[in-house]
């Protein structure tokens, strides 16, 4: 008690004395007009102590970039999978090697057969005409045109064929492609850039898959051939996009489907391409020549006007017997493909007898209208013998020349179902001499629809061939499928 | 390597300028006169294509448009009939006249001279045309596989060098459907910058990562090399599955050839596989015209996938792709072209085999090996000759495509215009397939044209680049009357 009083006191002095210290000097200190206390002073170290604290760096453990020895060890190490797969025992390479032209009857592995794999609908293969104007052209222009368009590859052939098919179809002018596929691959890209809507069937074949990846646009794809789904899916996209000027908006369809053999229902996809302001892209490869009272398409069997669908693409290797393709649509459209469709500007142009071929092909389709109603009589006849084939049942459209079969019962694998449907083709070959294919499908298409027989008919096929093809077919078909069903 | 003139680059910049500035106006002018006129049925639609994305299209190409797009009434052999045409709006819409005007034609990609009738191997493309027709209108796997293609996988196997060939119909085909199948997600690629579009779309759509090295630069290529797998996928850095490497013969824009035995080297320390594009070197250089890999001495063992084009040295159309037999037999399985494309026309694969014949001597005359030793020599002699005029010219020796060097894009129309007007056909080329200052002339030699025809040739362009002003090196003083000595050799 009596060492503490004076140690308080002591202590109390010390403390009076230290801010009589601090006030005094600065009591009478008045800089820029604010009075300075001296717990200003306390604030201005901590304000110092923290300014400091946040300046300092954070630590952060010190980055090491590889060394060239350890870059050394990892290129050594790194093992690269095989360039390609090896060899699956048994699988079917051989392909059945024609010996004549691919006409409805040819020579295959050295005997005769009928031939349904060949798209020659309108049997021009072996037309005296056709044939004559290639030899013209083979001698006065050569084989190959040596030369992209740009650079002197633009021969009057070329010229003359654009004009004939735009005159044919209607339409205002037309670009050739010197190949079928590359066709719709470099119109899509030319035309739907990165950003841009697409609505496409979910059946389309591969090149316009490939196509509609290389645009890199956003892409939608709506059952097949179904305009209930196709509808739902317009109204979701477009239900309060408010960008919607900017934007441009295509809806992919082919008129009639090389993967199901099905045909698009065009007047509906126009009703609904008016109705939600899309533009049309039309893949005709199949039906040009086929569909139609004159064969200009499927806007003629529909009655649609062709100045309501944008962009009309064609293969020309199917109807017109030749090869390559064109593009057709307003005069805008062709013409922007000319600098920016990549498989037009940076390949060479399409052999010069092809396009003659081209030229007398549809210059016979306008003088004989008749061929088509030969064609429709064929396929219809087809239709009533191969209905009651046991195990397969025909899925295309009735007006479809690809006629689609496939299983009744699918036996769950697809690989199991392709053997089957080989074994079928194979065993109708070599029993029957009866020439039929299945359609294969590459490990890059994403097209998930079921496989099967395709049967391409042609108007050069008899009677007698469609009956001999029939009992073939529901013969072999009844002893290979009878374990299934 | 292109060497460009402070001066020179300063005036080509000023000119796309002034050309931009003028554009630019009128579309200004364009678009206030267009918002008077009344609106089409097509107004809630986007237009096809956006103001600015056809802006170079609409106001700088179409004022030259008649440089490119030339129809010919002709086989594009070495002397061409150009149609002549004519512009009533400045050159928005070009029309067709019947008149033609015979040209020397230096443009045309005909390197042994195969674009014309050939006396070999016309009657025998007529004979297969009557036999198999134009078209087999099948795809290849199901119905339009005949004799004479097996044949010429075959005889392309055996003439490149490797066990086994794969044939499809198209060039540019080949190239974007082959490198799908060959690669994909999870795999690298690595090309080089001036690889043609068709590699490009290849390469895109294979969804494998892209890579690209500095033209021809081997340094650069291991340093990507290294890097690309030392650090593996891109955020996950999984190790790549496998790096493929994609190199041209001779790059069509540049005249180059490509450093492949290095680019081989590389390829082989750090285990990636290499992809040889021989569009424009098969059949046009090496001493048998086996291509680049015979020039410069490579084993085609040594290059995993060997592509080309029938287009250019063989005067058909079509492209091959030519490997190990189980690359083949994978390809045959998976590539898109293959199984889902019309197989290639019958006349034009047995002009495949009927040229290929031809320069091997199988044909029982020494034509091939004239040809060969024709192209060689015009090309040397063409290429020195353009040199010593003072023109800048790529490429290297032996290469049959020399571009020369334009860069101002007023030179580009009038070069082609004197050219056409004194009667040759040259081929010019700017953006896009060129960088933006970098715009040329493409001169492509062919085994056709004879000495009077080069010598006439090199006058004109004489004439026509004084006139442009394109003579950007000195001219070698001595040889000034050079093309006056070789007339009176003549």
């Amino acid at each position: 008690m009596d060492m503490a009083l004076p140690i308080v006191n002591a202590t109390a002095t010390v403390l009076a004395r230290v801010s009589a210290a601090f006030n005094a000097p600065l009591a009478r200190a008045v800089v820029f007009g604010v009075h300075i206390d001296g717990h200003l002073v306390v604030e201005g170290l901590l304000i110092a102590v923290i300014v400091f604290q946040l300046t300092r760096k954070s630590y952060k453990p010190p980055k090491k970039p590889l060394t060239e020895k350890e870059i050394d060890e990892l290129c050594d190490d790194w093992k690269p999978e095989p360039l390609c797969p090896p060899i699956k025992e048994g699988a079917r390479i051989d392909t059945p090697m024609l010996e004549s032209a691919a006409g409805p009857h040819t020579i295959v592995d050295g005997k005769e057969v009928v031939n349904f794999a060949s798209a020659n609908y309108l049997g021009l293969i072996g037309n005296e005409k056709i044939i004559d104007s290639c030899v013209g052209s083979l001698e006065k222009y050569g084989v190959g045109s040596c030369g992209p368009r740009g650079f002197y590859g633009t021969i009057d052939v070329h010229l003359d064929c654009e004009a004939k098919i735009a005159k044919f179809l209607g339409t205002p002018d037309s670009i050739l492609y010197s190949y079928g596929i590359s066709t719709i691959f470099s119109v899509i890209p030319a035309f739907c850039k990165k950003g841009d809507i697409i609505v496409a069937d979910e059946g389309v074949h591969w090149a316009v898959q490939n196509g509609l990846h290389l645009s890199r646009s956003t892409v939608v794809y709506f059952k097949h051939n179904d305009m209930a789904s196709l509808a739902s899916t317009l109204e979701k996209l477009t239900r309060g996009n408010k960008r919607a000027e900017k934007i441009r908006r295509y809806i992919v369809v082919e008129s009639i489907y090389q993967n199901s053999g099905q045909i698009a229902p065009l007047d509906e996809i126009v009703r609904l391409k008016e109705k939600y302001r899309f533009r049309v892209i039309l893949e005709e490869s199949h039906s040009f020549g086929v569909l139609g009272k004159s064969g200009r398409g499927l806007a003629e069997h529909y009655g649609v006007p062709i100045e309501k669908i944008d962009i009309i693409t064609a293969g020309m290797g199917n109807a017109l017997a030749t090869d390559g393709g064109f593009c057709t649509g307003s005069v805008r459209v062709v013409d922007h493909q000319r600098l920016s469709s990549s498989g037009y500007v940076f390949s060479a142009s399409l052999p010069p007898y092809l396009a003659s071929a081209a030229v007398s092909a549809v210059n016979y389709l306008e003088e004989n209208p008749s061929v088509l109603s030969n064609l429709r009589s064929n396929i219809a006849l087809l239709h009533k013998e191969l209905s009651d084939t046991p195990g397969l049942e025909i899925s295309s459209h009735v007006l479809s020349p690809i006629v689609f079969l496939k299983l009744k019962k699918s036996t769950g694998s697809p690989t199991t179902d392709l053997d089957l449907l080989e074994t079928i083709a194979e065993r109708v070959l070599k029993e029957d001499s009866v020439f039929i294919v299945t359609s294969k499908k590459s490990n890059l298409d994403r097209c998930k629809l079921p496989i099967g027989i395709r049967l391409f008919v042609s108007v050069g096929h008899t009677e007698s061939d469609i009956s001999a093809l029939s009992k073939s077919l529901k013969g072999v078909s009844a002893s290979v499928l009878s374990d299934y069903f | 390597m292109v060497r460009l003139p402070y001066s020179t680059a300063l005036t080509t910049l000023f000119s796309y300028g002034l050309l931009f500035a003028f554009g630019h106006l009128r579309d200004f002018f364009r678009r206030i006169i267009d918002s008077r006129k009344p609106t089409t049925n097509l107004k809630d639609y986007a237009p096809i294509c956006l103001g600015h994305e056809d802006f170079y299209t609409r106001r700088l190409f179409n004022r030259v448009q008649d440089c490119c797009n030339r129809p010919i009434a002709s086989a594009p052999d070495a002397w061409i009939d150009v149609i002549e045409r004519y512009s009533n709006d400045g050159n928005k819409t070009i029309h067709r006249t019947s008149k033609t005007s015979r040209c020397l034609n230096l443009g045309s990609y005909n390197y042994l001279g195969f674009a014309a009738a050939d006396e070999y191997c016309t009657p025998r493309v007529i004979e297969s045309l009557k036999k198999y027709s134009a078209s087999t209108c099948s795809v290849r796997v199901d119905g339009g596989n005949t004799k004479l293609h097996i044949e010429l996988e075959e005889l392309v196997a055996r003439f490149v060098g490797k066990p086994a060939a794969i044939l499809l119909g198209m060039g540019y085909a080949t190239n974007s459907t082959i490198i799908p199948a060959l690669i994909g997600k999870g795999g690298l690629i690595i090309s080089d910058s001036l690889n043609h579009n068709s590699i490009v779309n290849g390469a895109r759509g294979s969804g494998a990562a892209v890579r690209v090295f500095q033209h021809n630069n081997i340094a650069h290529l291991e340093e990507v090399l290294r890097e690309q797998i030392a650090q593996g996928q891109p955020r996950t850095h999984r190790p790549w599955s496998k790096i493929i490497v994609i190199v041209e013969g001779i790059y069509s824009m540049e005249g180059e050839l490509c450093k492949l035995p290095e680019v081989i080297s590389v390829c082989k320390k750090y285990k990636a596989y290499t992809y040889l594009d021989e569009a424009h070197s098969i059949g046009a250089i090496g001493k048998s015209g086996r291509g680049v890999c015979d020039l410069l001495g490579v084993d085609p063992a040594d290059v995993d996938i060997m592509m080309g084009t029938f287009t250019k040295s063989f005067g058909s159309c079509g492209g091959y792709i030519a490997a190990s037999k189980e690359i083949i037999h994978h390809l045959k399985q998976t590539c898109p072209a293959h199984i889902y494309a019309t197989s290639m026309s019958p006349p034009a694969v047995q002009q495949v085999i009927s040229a290929i014949k031809v320069i091997l001597g199988e044909d029982g005359t020494n034509r091939g090996a004239k040809k060969l030793a024709q192209i060689r020599e015009n090309s040397n002699f063409f290429r020195s000759e353009l040199k010593k005029m003072g023109f800048e010219v790529l490429g290297d020796n032996n290469s049959p495509v020399m571009p020369i060097m334009l860069y101002n894009p007023a030179k580009i129309p009038s070069f082609s215009r004197e050219c056409l007007r004194l009667n040759v056909a040259a081929v010019v080329v700017a953006f896009p397939a060129t960088p933006l200052l970098l715009s040329r002339a493409r001169i492509c030699i062919s085994a056709s044209h004879s000495r009077e025809d080069l010598i006439k040739g090199l006058e004109v362009l004489s004439k026509a680049g004084d006139i442009s002003g394109i003579k950007y090196f000195p001219v070698e003083q001595e040889k000034t009357t050079s093309v006056e000595k070789l007339k009176k050799i003549q």
